[in-house]
């Protein structure tokens, strides 16, 4: 196929892989160039369609387990870069696409109301730009392209959350939080791969864990293991490298933390995923104790401190900051289970936990944009004169909760069934535990929408439809996804198989 | 500034030729050391010099922020839009070999193009990083906070 490909005409369709990337990459600067107003919402949501489209033609194409290689520039790897498209990061990619479409759909009122408009084209320049990075980071099958396209994500993402401070100047201390920390985890992360590049002289992965693979015990190639799962555990928010998320997602505008809070963890974890378990076999023994000893007790502390910490909040989108860093707590879990099942669960809740944020995320943008801000105090009542926003938060609530039904409840399902396919039933114990704490959160904040009263003279009204849709469309997608499971569960299955049996 | 006549006189004198050498690193990149890089940082140079010595507003006369941002753009924009070129002639995004009947002069303008691209990127973003910093208020106001 290599050979044939650089003397035949390719065809669009083997051209996906990269126009997934290339199509919001470009649409970026034709967005700054031309600085309209106007145009670059319609544009934005024209490039993160078109985006939305080919991932699900990739995800179709992979769901069989094959594997499709794209050579840029026409050089064959392992010289060149390629972009390796499989089930595991076809899932990514389409979850990535969608939900940014969907939010697209709900920014356009939401920035028209928040952001000043003098500002628009760079917010959706910006948002374009860390689309196309988080894609490129979930496509590419070269080691070092990943830390590129890390790198164009984060530096927009700073951008994103900065934007906030035209309501809250903490923004701009929490964008500066991030920075710091996500630099410094980007740094880690690139020393990983040079260790990597030393030890065997290629960046390709493929390349990577097959000349990796004879030398189990080379100190470099164990420094680098380390050097790459700190660096993106800063990156995914594991338990003690977290602390630049609470500010981060309180304070950016809200439509910036549902797309942040459904994705940019997510490729994160994706890239974890990828390294742990196609680069660096299961195999290295190295790998199996820091799973087992590390990852796994911070895991279960993140399930339980972070949920205990969200149902102290006074704020409901920090609220929900914490109990994302509880969510990634369970996907760790499915990692360090080096397990198929544990995989699957893993992969799934990646999914499922990102429409779930995005829904919750999306409905406490609408409570900030009638009622100025997210603490409880503000939201009493807000059932009864915001029954539309408060149902979406309802579901999103339930399906973080995990109550059956929802995509929430398939999660952890999986989850629990690979716990027990270990054997560690107390493992599967505390997921059902650390789920009574989501039970005391997410109550929390029923509790103020539903039961208190409206305050006297209280003029809030329902969000406009603009924002109700794809509200909504999030909250029924957490309901489907939780009743019919074939295209997750069969996408996340493979997605395992493939990240299991290396690439 | 009026009295540092030798600054002034030097910095016209100066001005030209370092865009041209700038133009020199640029197009002569694949051959001698250089590049779009360092061309369009040397390129930078000629405004950042011109601004230092005869103030922000008369760099920003000649060389307007807005257009310094869409040339930002504008790079990014001929090194990908090369690549859909090459797309479009049916080779690999990036396969330079598209751009001639031989591989070897396709792989040239290739280079070429997408060095240009990074020269614009780049000068455009070492003039707004000055402009950014030289035009930065001397205090936050209060109102900001």
């Amino acid at each position: 196929m290599a050979s044939d490909a650089t003397h035949a005409a390719m065809s669009l369709h083997d051209h996906l892989p990269l126009l997934q990337v290339v199509v919001p990459m470009l649409a970026a600067p034709v967005c700054g160039i031309i600085g309209s107003r106007r145009l670059s919402w319609p544009l934005a949501f024209a490039a993160s369609l078109t985006a939305s489209i080919i991932s699900v033609f990739l995800l179709l194409d992979t769901l069989d387990g094959s594997i499709i290689s794209y050579h840029i520039g026409g050089w064959a790897p392992p010289l060149g870069i390629e972009y390796r498209i499989d089930a595991a990061n076809a899932f990514v990619l389409f979850l990535v696409s969608i939900i940014s479409s969907v939010v697209l759909l709900y920014a356009r009122t939401y920035v028209g109301e928040v952001i000043s408009a003098s500002k628009h084209v760079l917010f959706y320049a910006c948002y374009l730009l860390c689309l196309s990075g988080l894609l490129g980071v979930a496509a590419t099958g070269d080691a070092f392209n990943t830390f590129v396209f890390l790198e164009i994500s984060s530096l927009s993402t700073y951008v994103l959350i900065a934007l906030g401070a035209e309501r809250d100047k903490r923004a701009l201390t929490s964008a500066f939080d991030y920075l710091v920390m996500g630099t410094i985890g980007a740094t880690f992360f690139v020393i990983g791969i040079g260790f990597l590049y030393m030890a065997t002289g290629t960046l390709n992965m493929v390349d990577i864990s097959e000349r990796i693979a004879d030398m189990p015990d080379n100190r470099t190639v164990r420094a680098a293991f380390a050097f790459i799962v700190v660096g993106m555990g800063l990156k995914v928010a594991i338990y003690p490298l977290h602390l630049w998320l609470p500010g981060a997602y309180t304070h950016a505008p809200s439509v910036v933390t549902a797309f942040l809070a459904a994705t940019s963890t997510k490729v994160a974890v994706y890239v974890l995923l990828r390294f742990m378990f196609s680069v660096f076999q299961p195999g290295f023994v190295f790998e199996t104790y820091t799973l087992e000893f590390i990852i796994l007790p911070f895991a279960i502390l993140a399930m339980f401190a972070a949920s205990i910490v969200a149902a102290f909040q006074t704020n409901l989108k920090r609220l929900l900051a914490y109990s994302s860093i509880a969510q990634i707590g369970y996907m760790l879990l499915g990692i360090s289970m080096i397990s198929k099942t544990g995989l699957t669960a893993t992969v799934i809740h990646l999914f499922n936990h990102g429409i779930t944020k995005g829904t919750l995320f999306m409905a406490v943008g609408a409570y900030v944009l009638q009622t100025g801000n997210s603490f409880f105090d503000r939201l009493e009542g807000l059932g009864k004169s915001m029954p539309w926003t408060s149902a979406a938060f309802v579901v999103g609530g339930l399906s973080l909760i995990g109550v059956p039904g929802t995509a929430g409840f398939i999660s952890k399902w999986v989850l629990v069934q690979a716990a027990l396919e270990k054997g560690w039933w107390v493992v599967a114990l505390l997921i059902v535990a650390s789920s009574l704490l989501a039970v005391i959160y997410v109550w929390k904040a029923v509790e103020v929408l539903y039961m208190r009263e409206l305050p006297e003279g209280s003029t809030h009204v329902e969000a406009p439809l603009s924002l109700l849709v794809p509200m909504w469309m999030l909250a029924i997608a957490s309901i489907y996804f939780g009743i019919d499971t074939s295209l997750t569960l069969s996408a996340a299955q493979t997605a395992a198989e493939n990240l299991f049996l290396g690439l | 500034m009026r009295h540092h006549l030798i600054l002034r006189v030097v910095t016209k004198l100066l001005a030209a030729p370092i865009m041209l050498f700038a133009l020199y690193v640029q197009f002569h990149g694949d051959f001698s050391p250089g590049g779009g890089f360092q061309a369009g940082v040397i390129f930078a140079v000629a405004f950042i010099l011109f601004g230092i010595v005869f103030g922000l507003d008369k760099v920003q006369q000649v060389f307007p922020t807005w257009i310094v941002h869409r040339l930002m753009a504008l790079g990014a924009l001929i090194y990908g839009g090369t690549g859909v070129v090459t797309m479009l002639l049916g080779k690999a995004y990036l396969d330079y070999s598209a751009l001639a009947h031989h591989p070897e002069h396709g792989q040239h303008y290739g280079i070429f193009a997408v060095e240009l691209g990074v020269g614009v990127t780049v000068s455009a973003v070492m003039i707004s990083v000055y402009y950014a910093f030289a035009g930065r208020p001397p205090r936050i106001s209060d109102e900001e906070w």
